[in-house]
């Protein structure tokens, strides 16, 4: 089963960490995800450029556009991995490992409908 | 991570809105800075034993409030009758108040006030930018005096004397109208830029100390930003600031030396931080109500985008100069707009349209930077070479003047050969 672990977090404190902090928690993001690569259970990974930059389209008659993100939330969605999991058990698993690496905010695990995994090249 | 660290940026994250909450509760800047210093005191004690509260400035904004209350009461006890009375009768009225005050739908305001206090009329530039990297963002003293590159006492005299005029300024305290907010927004955006412009405009020696300075004007941006989604020339001052510090690594050589756009290793620029300059560019044009920063920021992503210096559309940014001419009269527009002209129709139309100026910018380092290499261009190298002599003379950074000698060099050695075969 796929599950998608949404990362949510206050956007104003990750945007506050320095340089050296954001690298220092990459890295140690990475090899939690290099070790979920290496047993061919990730999916995408993405991180997401802030909420300012981010449009919204209300799916009224006229579709009406917005600026900024869907909702205005104490922490923003910044992120999302899927990960190829038995079950709910293993997901909250990696969403620890991840937490471990990265301390703060929140993980929403959600189990994947349908999934495509496109052809983008990075 | 470790428990400074996620502290340290849960505090500088929550500062503008904390202090500017503490401020409209206490109208006085003095008391709210002192108010916020003692709740990060008493954060950094309670929160690392019981974990960060859900709300680190709601959090930040009652305990402040309380201690700051607990002190005014403190020292009123010690006064004697019948004042005692009158301040205690005061605070309670005002913690009837507070459920209103200390409501989270003024923070808008609250940051925004607390920025505009920074840029004051009154105050010189350099006083506004230092207000606010000390008040809003919460640089120490010595950081900003590092970033100034003057001593910490000079800053510090800097920053109170700052603090004292605008104190004196009464600035109101009721949530602004709209058009109070519009104005703020401009003034703010205004200084923001300034803050930027003081780190970008580092030489070689002192860009890494400085570039700090753009990093917070980034993240002000940012902020102001979030506060106001749909403000199109916000989009564009933050889109500006964030394509003009992407090419940060590629700005100076290894010895601090200027490298010219069009010298500059683009592979170093930060796609990153492009990608979401453009993104802010797409939605600031969906608004169609133009400005200068979304003008300088889409002339910016012209350069942005090309990957090659030859790829440059320098007739669109000939087109973009013209606009901003239009919004923005001034002759450093012209002057720049003139080297996209160089570029489009050559040197003798620049050349041209940059003599008028000449009045206006005989102090201005660049303008004679700018005619030097015109006049290089057309082969006129007696006139070049008075123009960069000229341009040593108001150079402000030893990088520049350095930059203008490499050009001299080149005129010598154009020189040069001739003279040798004449022997």
């Amino acid at each position: 089963m796929l599950y998608a672990i949404l990362c949510y977090h206050d956007e104003d404190m990750v945007g506050s960490w320095s340089k050296e902090h954001d690298t220092e928690v990459m890295q140690k993001l990475s090899v939690v995800q290099e070790k979920l690569a290496k047993q061919g259970r990730l999916g995408p990974v993405a991180r997401l450029l802030p909420t300012t930059a981010a449009t919204t389209l209300r799916k009224d008659d006229p579709p009406l556009v917005l600026d900024g993100p869907f909702a205005e939330t104490k922490e923003q969605l910044l992120g999302f991995y899927v990960v190829d999991c038995k079950n709910l058990d293993e997901a909250l698993d990696v969403a620890r490992d991840l937490g471990k690496a990265n301390p703060g905010g929140t993980y929403e695990i959600r189990p994947v409908g349908v999934f495509r995994p496109g052809s983008v090249e990075q | 991570m470790t428990d400074t660290a996620w502290i340290d940026a849960a505090l500088t994250s929550a500062r503008p809105q904390a202090v500017g909450a503490l401020l409209r509760y206490f109208r006085n800047l003095d008391t709210a800075e002192e108010a916020f210093q003692n709740a990060c005191l008493r954060a950094l004690k309670s929160w690392p034993q019981n974990g960060p509260p859900r709300d680190p400035a709601a959090w930040l904004i009652m305990v402040g409030r309380n201690v700051a209350i607990d002190d005014i009461r403190r020292t009123k006890k010690q006064e004697p009758l019948p004042d005692d009375d009158q301040a205690i009768s005061d605070i309670d009225d005002a913690e009837d108040e507070i459920a209103e005050r200390l409501d989270g739908s003024h923070y808008r305001d609250d940051i925004l006030r607390l920025l505009f206090i920074c840029c004051h009329k009154d105050l010189p530039a350099t006083q506004q930018i230092a207000l606010a990297l000390r008040i809003v963002s919460g640089l120490s003293v010595k950081q900003i005096a590092r970033a100034f590159l003057v001593s910490e006492a000079a800053m510090e005299q800097r920053i109170t004397r700052a603090k004292t005029r605008v104190a004196d300024a009464k600035v109101p305290f009721e949530t602004p109208g709209a058009v109070e907010r519009s104005e703020r927004l401009v003034s703010v955006a205004a200084m923001i830029y300034l803050i930027f412009n003081e780190g970008y405009s580092a030489s070689g020696d002192t860009a890494e100390i400085r570039s700090p300075l753009c990093e917070e004007a980034i993240r002000l941006a940012r902020l102001l930003l979030r506060l106001f989604q749909s403000e199109p020339e916000i989009m564009g001052l933050t889109a500006l600031l964030l394509l003009q510090h992407a090419r940060a690594a590629a700005r100076f050589d290894a010895d601090g030396q200027v490298i010219l756009l069009e010298d500059q290793d683009r592979s170093l620029w930060n796609q990153k931080l492009i990608a979401e300059g453009l993104a802010l560019i797409d939605k600031a044009m969906r608004h169609r109500r133009s400005g200068p920063y979304q003008v300088q920021s889409a002339i910016a992503a012209l350069h942005a985008r090309a990957e090659k210096p030859e790829d440059t559309d320098w007739a669109q940014i000939d087109l973009l100069y013209g606009a901003l001419e239009i919004m923005q009269p001034s002759p450093v527009v012209t002057l720049n707009r003139a080297v996209a002209v160089s570029k489009v129709r050559g040197a003798e139309a620049a050349l041209e349209m940059i003599e008028p100026l000449a009045p206006r910018l005989s102090n201005y380092f660049h303008y004679f930077g700018v005619r030097g290499a015109f006049l290089m261009q057309l082969g006129r190298n007696e006139e070049a070479r008075v123009a960069f002599d000229r341009a040593i003379a108001l150079a402000n950074t030893t990088a520049e003047a350095a930059h203008i000698r490499m050009h001299i060099d080149r005129l010598m050695r154009d020189s040069q050969p001739s003279k040798a075969k004449a022997k």
